[in-house]
């Protein structure tokens, strides 16, 4: 079948799936979706549906994350008069009442609605491009996501899907270098190397044989953008990996994911399923004699295997080790063969660029960082989610506006941006761009679009600990500057959290930075120092608190703090006895409680469960004290 | 052991794929898919299969942190440990389910019931802190909530 006719079949599907009139029920039913309680809706909608009747009548789909993850479970209601709403926080409960007045009445329940979609407004409901949230993204990678059915290939084609890669057959492969190299995209996997400038060492190598990989390892503590997508619409990494493997002449992909994915897993098998059929892959796709097949790899649980010669080792049975480079993957790589490995993301803007042209994409962004990026906001933000923005938008615009501020009128400290390898960016630089160099000026990294936000409760130190106890355990052990490098960086650090700091630690800690970044074979080791000096340069002061007056000012370092309950504003409720694990807490009812310091394991719980202020957290009297 | 003592589950793994080395890690994913665990004997049958020594298979196993080497709880508690949950308090959960079940991270219960994990970051991270349980994905969680879902289990 020719793409003409394959693109009229999809069309005629999607024109039925989603024509005004057809009443259908859409439930984000990605792994975010799914634990915030997306399946019981969704069986709630079954039984509801049979139970009216109408289980031949309403399409019940499940769709890919939206990226608004903090409303979830989201439901989109399409009623027979063609208006569509979308449902936030939907619980079985609620079904009954969204069955009966949205879809049958023509009623939507305006107090459960998060925006209209489509059709006539409805009062007091923002429509779903206004919200703040929303307002200033635009999305490329995420094209699809949360509007498609991922598991269904014709949804995707009639949104014209593999169109880039049918316009690609067509061109000489030295000409979708080129148009890659216009595009100004750059690698989204962390390192921002120009995508189509790797492409053409890979193209020249020379070799009977290459490959070419999806590196979905998202490794990334705090970021999830990979999944999203390749929950959401697997076919736009697909087409971006089979587009990459013609231009520098592959005829075989390989797609490393994560264990810990096992939805996404799903959902890439089921859409090379459904590539096989439609003889979009296999052997002379599209009748332009080009030959590619694509196969699943799945990870092990090892964070250095997003590193590209350490992911090479593990697809060949090996360790994942790192090794040294040169040789460069795109000399020798999977097998001693030219390899070329790009990251989810970019493979999903391959695909749109290849659509619609590099002068298309190339009018987003900045001068030196073009296109758009998805970041996976989280910690103590209003809205988390998975937002994509053109490049150069300030920082403040995403944590303010679309990611809402910071919870309980808390101050906003820090963003952390790029995991384990990249820095926490203060208040005062949130009017930067967000693009690779301004990044980089302020000490931290785009990396894969991680953001994890912190508040005034959040210890710098602490966090900066957190980073160095995953990089040390997640160290291969190859080299000696990252294998003792984070050992020493940790255990100072720990100390440091613990009271046990000298003063002449703060120096120490910078000596060993450098030379765990300097020293260290891979990208894990040079870049594992970037949470401690990024701390040190901004909040220098919070570490020379827990040294020289062992206190934790963010009150989270449980050695250095205290918790005592306020008489004036315990009401004796009793929350916080259910829920002490150590059972520190006594009182009688409804008269103020006290906590025993003695036996208080300093979790918190009391003071995160109080409705009322009451407990509050102090230095210790008696600070634990170096050995 | 030989293969006419051996599970055949194992043996039925190992007919699905061919000597090459590059079948390795996916081989030990399927038989701790159907073991629960990669038993000696079993990495002593992959290795055989390979043409790869006991040494070298037990040193890929064990660079991976998905491989265990005993067996499972019959369920399996896994608390995400990713900076989202960690700055929104997934360490007080491991604690506590820590202490109700009186295991470290790593081990499983007496009775073989729970197997207590941490993971790296399970990608949920807007519904931080996120506790996996055989596989459902429990977001928004804390200790009191944890405990529930255990104790609802049988």
């Amino acid at each position: 079948m020719d793409f003409e006719a394959l693109k009229t079949d999809a069309q005629n599907a999607w024109d039925e799936f989603s024509r005004p009139g057809r009443p259908r029920v859409l439930i984000g039913a990605a792994t975010c979706g799914r634990a915030a309680g997306a399946l019981d809706v969704l069986e709630a909608f079954r039984t509801q549906l049979a139970e009216h009747g109408l289980e031949g009548e309403v399409a019940l789909t499940e769709i890919g994350c939206i990226g608004l993850c903090y409303a979830e479970p989201l439901v989109e209601i399409a009623g027979p008069d063609g208006r569509r709403v979308l449902y936030q926080s939907v619980k079985p409960a609620n079904v009954k009442m969204l069955v009966e007045s949205h879809l049958i009445k023509c009623e939507p329940v305006t107090k459960k609605a998060l925006a209209v979609m489509e059709g006539d407004a409805l009062d007091g409901v923002p429509r779903f491009n206004e919200l703040p949230v929303v307002a200033h993204q635009v999305r490329i990678v995420m094209r699809n996501c949360g509007v498609v059915d991922p598991t269904n290939i014709d949804h995707y084609l009639a949104r014209g899907g593999y169109g880039g890669l049918s316009r690609a057959l067509s061109m000489k492969p030295e000409d979708v270098i080129e148009e890659m190299i216009a595009s100004g995209l750059r690698g989204r996997g962390g390192a921002g190397f120009p995508t189509g400038r790797k492409w053409s060492f890979a193209r020249r190598a020379e070799g009977d044989e290459k490959y070419v990989i999806c590196n979905a390892d998202e490794g990334d503590p705090g970021a999830f953008m990979d999944r999203s997508v390749l929950e959401g619409d697997p076919h736009a990494m697909l087409e971006g990996l089979m587009i990459a493997g013609y231009a520098i002449g592959a005829k075989t992909g390989y797609v490393y994911i994560r264990a810990e994915y096992p939805l996404a897993i799903e959902r890439l098998k089921i859409a090379l399923a459904r590539l096989k059929e439609r003889g979009l892959l296999g052997s002379n796709i599209l009748g332009t004699g080009f030959d590619f097949e694509i196969f699943i790899k799945k990870g092990a649980g090892a964070f250095v295997c997003g590193e590209e010669t350490a992911l090479i080792a593990s697809i060949e049975g090996k360790r994942g080790m790192p090794r040294p480079r040169p040789p460069f993957p795109a000399q020798s790589g999977l097998f001693g063969k030219p390899t070329n490995i790009n990251n989810v993301e970019t493979l999903a803007s391959v695909s749109a660029i290849m659509e619609k042209g590099a002068d298309w994409y190339a009018k987003f962004g900045t001068e030196k960082s073009k296109g758009t990026k998805t970041f996976a906001l989280a910690g103590k933000i209003n809205h988390t989610g998975l937002i994509e923005v053109p490049m150069g938008i300030p920082l403040r615009t995403i944590i303010e506006e679309i990611g809402g501020g910071v919870p309980d009128g808390k101050a906003f400290k820090a963003v952390q941006t790029g995991g384990p390898s990249g820095g926490c960016i203060p208040a005062q630089h949130l009017d930067i761009p967000v693009d690779y160099e301004h990044l980089a000026e302020v000490g931290s990294i785009m990396g894969s679009g991680g953001m994890v936000v912190m508040d005034e409760e959040s210890c710098m130190v602490d966090v900066a600990r957190y980073f160095l106890s995953f990089t040390e355990s997640e160290s291969c052990g190859k080299c000696t500057p990252c294998r003792m490098g984070t050992q020493h960086l940790l255990q100072m650090l720990t100390d440091i959290t613990e009271g046990r700091g000298r003063p002449e630690d703060i120096e120490k800690l910078k000596r060993v930075s450098e030379a765990v970044a300097q020293g260290s074979l891979c990208g894990l080791g040079q870049t594992s120092p970037n949470p401690v000096i990024t701390t040190l340069r901004y909040f220098e002061d919070e570490y020379r608190a827990h040294i020289e007056r062992h206190e934790c000012p963010a009150g989270v370092c449980r050695e250095l703090i205290e918790f005592e309950i306020d008489p004036e504003k315990c009401t004796g409720c009793g929350v916080c006895v259910v829920y002490c694990p150590v059972n520190a807490i006594t009182g009688d009812k409804k008269q103020p409680h006290v906590i025993d310091t003695a036996a208080c394991i300093e979790c918190g719980s009391c003071r995160s469960v109080c409705r009322y202020e009451a407990v509050l957290v102090h230095g210790r009297s008696e600070p634990a004290l170096a050995e | 052991m030989t293969t006419a003592t051996m599970s055949p589950d194992v043996q039925g793994v190992l007919s699905g794929y061919d000597e090459r080395r590059q079948n390795l890690i996916p081989i030990l994913q399927d038989v701790q898919d159907v073991l629960g665990y990669l038993s000696e004997d079993a990495v002593s049958r992959v290795a055989d299969h390979l043409g790869l020594s006991e040494n070298d298979v037990f040193g890929v196993a064990t660079f991976y942190t998905q491989f265990r080497f005993t067996p499972p709880g019959r369920h399996c508690i896994k608390v995400c440990q990713g900076t989202a949950c960690h700055v929104r308090g997934s360490g007080l959960i491991v604690e506590e389910l820590e202490r109700r079940l009186g295991v470290a991270p790593g081990e499983t219960t007496e009775d073989l019931k729970f197997s207590l994990e941490r993971v790296a970051c399970y990608g949920s991270c807007a519904l931080a802190p996120v506790v996996v349980i055989d596989d459902d994905v429990h977001g928004r969680m804390n200790a009191r909530k944890a405990e529930k879902l255990i104790e609802e289990l049988d």
